[in-house]
């Protein structure tokens, strides 16, 4: 699934195991995806699908051990992230790719101003002189849209509101003209209209910035309404890829499906029930060997508790890990 | 700020006028005679009017109030006026608080005995500080190396070996079993005489406090080091940590300027909350190095009833408890941008 074609980020088949008292926990399976300059790739997936594992092992943002990442190829602008010196890669986070976390309220450190926070990663990558730095950081404050920029500098992350410190974040991301953003769940500790807002600023400062995005999400609208292409994720598994158009008219996945049915309509009748997927998200305590979705799967199969389906293109740029062929009703035959 | 640290000054004043009341009382319940130790050959009449005389025939309350005057407007004049030759009202007449055991006046034995307390117990705190903060920092940063099993197995050694056997182990390795001419030899014996005046009783000052400030310092930096340890591995957890590693910053910055600074703020005041134990000194470590100091002058003030020595001292004890704790919420609010007392 290595696509070639000027992907800034390449992800071949990245395999992340966390190592606990009860055994390993298999949280990414085989993942991979790429990013091409401008893109932005949605990933979608419930709790515990490893969405954010992924990207976390990406820049090795998670702590290890427990995590360790088993095997896999993660290549940003031409080189290997999992080969290049700690030093190197320190250049990279926060330089090179910007990442955005789900909980503003947790994600700035509260003992330090947030001109201090936004300063360090100036000073650090682009070895700016303090007074520019802080020209810079509060020029990065105006364009997430913070008025009074030059003097809330000054101000710690507790004087802020929710949607206002995720702006920080997210000023503190771009600080550095970022090639990739990764943005991890960032409006999902925000309510409706704040959203709303993270989501029309996110998509303002695309245009002007032109960087490619990855977004983590659960909610479907927000895909929707913002990506380009998306990647749905289940226990640890992308199981369909495709653009966003295509997967929502034609989504080839019994999951992806099953998730787009418990969306509610806004012409549905009143009163009916919202529908959910029966059962629970699988057990990552081993490598899956069967396919993980198929207890839960009405279209499931002799072959799908027998072995794990590897992602087939059904067209251009639109793949599925899936057993089950839709278009002609029955089991797929390769 | 300033207002809210006038405030809580405002409180502290009935909160000690209530703490000396007690202190007043309980002593008085106490059943000392300062008499007792007086040969036996005193009639008992004569140990009457010896009573008489240090005023224990007035009622309790009235006692209770000459002390008030005498504790909080008198000796504070004797003391401008020593240290800065102000005198107001009459200087040579003012009574003090005098010890009965000793007959002279109390502030003047505690001043006598402060220096040592201060430099030995003082020396020991600072010295406990800068092993516990490093030791806690490392052991919450690498959790479960070889590093922080054995920095925990000294902390715990340090917590619950009492002071009277480190101290008693101390003198028999470096006193009894070293040769007297080894430069690890160090005396038992804590010289007040000795007046630093060049580089060699300089020297000889630092041996003969080794002892000592080991002893205390082990079981501070115990104590400290958890507290450090604890709260590291709170805020290692953090997710602004996260963030911090994710804008590139080098695991030198994350751990030293993001973590170590919130981590800082809970042991910073446990610091500051165990400064009057430095000023209370160490009682037994003083007994046994014989370090004439502020713990060992309260021992000889119990052991020979000499109430007004006794009083007067606990009552300074509680000053700097209720004082230290007020500064340690102060630094809260400066340590913590999220704190503000209004």
């Amino acid at each position: 699934m290595k696509d070639t074609n000027a992907a800034i980020l390449d992800v071949v088949n990245l395999k992340t195991v966390f190592s606990t008292r009860d055994g390993e926990v298999h949280a990414v399976n085989n993942v991979s995806f790429s990013l091409k300059p401008g893109e932005l790739l949605g990933i979608v997936g419930e709790s515990g699908s490893g969405k954010s594992v992924t990207m976390m092992s990406l820049l090795k943002l998670l702590p290890m051990p427990p995590a360790e990442i088993r095997s896999g190829v993660i290549e940003f602008d031409g080189q290997d992230i999992r080969q290049i010196s700690d030093e190197e890669l320190r250049r990279i986070r926060g330089g090179e790719i910007g990442f955005i976390f789900q909980d503003p309220m947790t994600s700035l450190n509260p003992v330090f101003t947030v001109g201090f926070q936004l300063v360090e990663p100036l000073r650090v990558h682009m070895g700016l002189s303090r007074k520019a730095a802080k020209k810079r950081a509060a020029e990065l404050l105006e364009l997430v849209g913070i008025p009074d920029a030059p003097a809330r500098l000054k101000d710690f992350p507790h004087q802020f509101s929710g949607g206002m410190r995720q702006r920080v974040m997210i000023a503190i991301a771009l600080a550095c003209d970022p090639k990739v953003l990764i943005a991890d769940e960032p409006t999902t500790a925000l309510d409706v209209t704040i959203q709303a807002q993270i989501l029309e600023l996110i998509k303002e400062l695309r245009q002007k910035l032109g960087m490619a995005i990855v977004w983590i999400t659960h909610d479907l609208g927000v895909i929707a309404e913002i990506a380009d292409r998306v990647a749905v994720m289940y226990a640890g598994q992308i199981v369909e890829h495709a653009e966003v158009k295509e997967l929502f008219a034609n989504p080839q996945h019994p999951y992806t499906r099953a998730l787009l049915e418990t969306l509610p309509k806004m012409n549905e009748a009143r009163g009916t029930r919202l529908a959910s997927i029966d059962g629970q998200p699988p057990n990552l305590d081993h490598t899956p060997v069967s396919c993980e979705f198929s207890p839960r799967c009405p279209y499931a199969f002799e072959r799908c508790r027998k072995e794990n389906p590897q992602r087939r293109e059904i067209s251009s740029a639109h793949d599925v890990a899936c057993f089950w062929d839709f278009t002609s009703g029955g089991p797929f035959d390769a | 700020m300033l207002n809210y640290t006038l405030r809580r000054l405002m409180f502290t004043i009935p909160t000690l006028l209530l703490i000396s009341f007690i202190i007043f009382i309980i002593l008085d319940m106490a059943p000392n005679d300062p008499t007792g130790n007086l040969p036996l050959t005193i009639p008992p009449e004569v140990r009457e009017k010896i009573r008489a005389s240090l005023g224990l025939d007035s009622p309790m309350y009235i006692r209770y109030l000459l002390w008030c005057q005498q504790f909080f407007i008198n000796e504070p004049l004797n003391l401008f006026n020593q240290w800065f030759g102000w005198c107001v009202g009459d200087c040579e007449g003012r009574l003090r608080v005098t010890s009965w055991a000793t007959r002279s006046p109390v502030v003047d034995l505690i001043a006598e005995r402060m220096p040592q307390t201060l430099w030995v117990v003082g020396m020991s705190y600072v010295v406990g500080i800068l092993i516990a903060v490093p030791i806690g920092v490392i052991s919450a940063y690498k959790q479960y190396s070889w590093f922080d099993q054995i920095g925990t197995l000294i902390s715990m050694i340090g917590f619950s070996v009492p002071t009277f056997f480190t101290g008693v182990l101390l003198i028999v390795i470096f006193s009894v079993w070293m040769p007297n001419d080894s430069v690890f030899w160090l005396p038992s014996i804590y010289d007040t005489t000795l007046k630093v005046v060049d580089w060699s009783s300089f020297v000889q000052q630092m041996r003969q406090m080794a002892m000592p400030v080991m002893v205390l310092a082990l079981f501070n930096a115990a104590q400290i080091s958890r507290y450090m340890r604890a709260s590291m591995l709170d805020n290692l957890s953090q997710d602004y940590v996260r963030t911090a590693r994710a804008k590139g910053l080098k695991e030198k910055s994350v751990l030293l300027v993001h973590v170590l600074r919130n981590s800082m703020i809970p042991v910073v005041t446990v610091i500051a909350l165990g400064i009057p134990q430095v000023f209370g000194g160490a009682i037994i470590t003083e007994q046994i190095f014989k370090v004439n100091g502020l713990g060992q002058l309260l021992i000889i003030g119990i052991q020979g009833a000499d109430i007004p020595l006794v009083q007067t001292l606990t009552f300074l004890f509680a000053v700097l408890i209720v004082l230290f704790n007020l500064v340690a919420d102060i630094l809260y609010g400066f340590l913590d941008p999220r704190i503000r007392y209004e």
